[in-house]
């Protein structure tokens, strides 16, 4: 292995290709930490780093730079004012809109993973009629803005005044007017649940398609129905592939609900406007409402992470059957037939 | 035509009877008429599988993949059901295995585990659909260890597979077949030991030359001591 000049091989652990490489990182780590430990190793191999990466040097400092001027800017600025924050980070109406933003993420996302697997399973289906109405839901659902589709059924009752149930084109046996029946919170969960019924869909429908056919045909081959390989066979497999997008998708609706403030419900980001407008203090009352979503997003992205490490089991070879895993896995096997149940439970937190 | 027997795909043409049973049809005022997916559910429960690529449910440990057809196919109790997927396992040697997920067995451990997993259902007839072809010709042994042993305990067997030797020593009947067609019939002495057809000794003389596969022919044979499909 040559030893490029002003690096030699006696300061470096090991011998390995990655030496200048390993060396520029640590020189990374000390110089943004302050630099005050390992001056000696510093000096030969960062040194040298630096003189042969100038760009990504460069970077660096601009990078510092602009990182140091958004903290005095931060810590200085007298339209953000942090005892403003501080008062209002924990007030009662603002925390109200955080616990109305978490029901309509999760009541959203509920519906719309109920409704995305039953598009899933429509379209995956080989009746012609229930393929393409599945197709074309999910063209109209994601070819329109969400808060468009916000706004047309906070609207409904101006194109639809009357609901009734009955027989289509014959008598009626009740009906109630759609102001009455599609409230604000209505509007909202429909606009919200059924667009994202529409991406859900595609990600069911991927995570059904990659479980192998011989998973189906083996079951099939013990005798199970189609319904029982489906539920027990295909979907817990299919989970895996599903996992992980949903959780985006949760942290996406999560901020996208924020989008129903436009209707006046009173979730996080209404909460604050509704103060913003009385004492004008704009600015530190979207940062409030910044913080709360960073906060609840960092919560889901940590459960995110768990759940998808459960979901993974049975896919690694060397997966340690650790404990705790043949105690889940007994769990698992003996969980009464609402297992599916539990996996949606799981999806939405 | 395994795939036909449990109607896992339909035949062109022809029946097949498992115990004097009509599979994958029923004869309705005078025709055929296909069974629904439920009442073909019902027929398939009498007959174990066994596949090439093993197809293990993934997400289930050993047990779970043996446990899962009687508890929820047969509505069987959970406890009778782990004992007896227990004693099967230990059957097929992997009594220690009984918590580990398919991808952490070789392929010999996962085809004896979906042995396992078909007997529990307690079926009438076992069909392999070669069953060692995806296997190392190392671990091939282990499995058609079990495999013997089923043949001697009584077991009806139909295993379509290249392993010659294993054929002539376990079968009843061999059949060989060529595109579909059988070429030939008969007793394992008659049918690998004295040829009759060009076709069948251009295959046997081709494949003891190699070392385990065949190529393009498909032999399949019948072995079991009742020997109840027709």
């Amino acid at each position: 292995m040559a030893t490029r000049p002003g690096v030699r091989a006696t300061d470096l652990p090991g011998s390995a290709s990655a030496l200048d490489e390993a060396s520029v990182v640590s020189g990374v780590a000390t110089g943004s930490g302050g630099g005050a430990g390992g001056a000696s190793r510093w000096n030969r191999a960062d040194l040298s780093a630096l003189v042969r990466k100038p760009a990504r040097w460069t970077v660096v400092a601009v990078a510092l730079v602009f990182l140091a001027m958004l903290g005095h800017l931060l810590a200085t600025s007298s339209s953000l004012q942090w005892s403003v924050v501080g008062h209002w980070f924990v007030n009662g109406g603002i925390l109200a809109g955080l616990v109305r933003t978490l029901y309509l993420t999760a009541a959203a996302m509920a519906i719309g993973i109920v409704g995305g697997t039953v598009l899933a399973l429509m379209r995956l289906s080989r009746s012609w009629v229930l393929s393409s109405a599945a197709s074309a839901y999910i063209w109209f659902f994601r070819g329109t803005p969400l808060l468009v589709q916000i706004l047309f059924w906070f609207n409904i009752a101006s194109f639809v005044p009357r609901i009734s149930i009955g027989v289509p084109f014959g008598p009626s046996f009740a009906s109630a007017s759609t102001n009455a029946l599609v409230t604000t919170l209505v509007a909202a969960l429909l606009g919200l649940g059924l667009n994202e019924a529409a991406y859900m869909s595609e990600i069911v429908r991927a995570g059904i398609v990659s479980v192998d056919a011989g998973q189906t045909e083996a079951a099939l081959a013990l005798g199970m129905t189609k319904r029982l390989t489906y539920r027990r066979i295909v979907l817990p497999q299919a989970m895996r592939i599903i996992i992980p997008p949903t959780g985006n998708q949760t942290i996406g609706m999560l901020k996208g609900t924020s989008l129903v403030s436009v209707i006046s419900l009173p979730e996080l980001l209404y909460s604050v406007q509704e103060v913003y407008a009385r004492n004008f203090e704009t600015i530190p009352l979207l940062v409030v409402a910044s913080l709360w979503y960073l906060i609840v997003t960092s919560v889901l992205s940590v459960g995110q992470h768990f759940v998808e490490r459960r979901f993974r089991r049975g896919q690694e070879r060397d997966a340690k059957t650790t404990f705790r895993e043949r105690l889940r896995s007994h769990q698992f096997s003996t969980t009464a037939p609402g297992h599916d149940v539990d996996i949606q439970a799981d999806v939405h937190f | 035509m395994l795939r036909c027997i449990n109607h896992l795909e339909r035949p062109s043409s022809g029946r097949i009877y498992v115990d004097g049973q009509l599979i994958g049809n029923r004869l309705e005022r005078g025709r055929f008429v296909e069974l629904s997916a439920n009442e073909l559910a019902v027929q398939r429960r009498h007959i174990g599988m066994v596949f090439q690529s093993f197809n293990l449910f993934s997400h289930m440990t050993a047990l779970g993949n043996v446990m899962e057809a009687p508890i929820r196919v047969n509505m069987e109790p959970k406890a009778e059901v782990e004992r007896n997927a227990r004693e099967l396992l230990a059957r097929v040697g992997l009594a220690d295995k009984a918590d580990a997920y398919p991808v952490q067995l070789s392929g010999g451990q996962q085809q004896r585990v979906a042995i396992a997993r078909a007997l529990a259902m307690r079926p009438k007839l076992m069909l392999f659909d070669e069953p060692t072809s995806a296997l190392d010709p190392e671990i091939v042994g282990e499995v058609l260890d079990v495999m013997r042993g089923l043949a001697n305990d009584g077991m009806t067997m139909v295993v379509v597979t290249h392993e010659m030797g294993f054929a002539r020593e376990v079968s009843d009947r061999v059949v060989f077949m060529d595109g579909g067609v059988i070429v030939e019939e008969g007793s394992p002495d008659q049918v690998l030991g004295h040829p009759s057809h060009q076709r069948t000794r251009q295959f046997l003389s081709r494949i003891t030359g190699a070392t385990g596969d065949g190529g393009v022919e498909e032999p399949a044979e019948e072995a079991g001591g009742n020997g109840g499909v027709r």
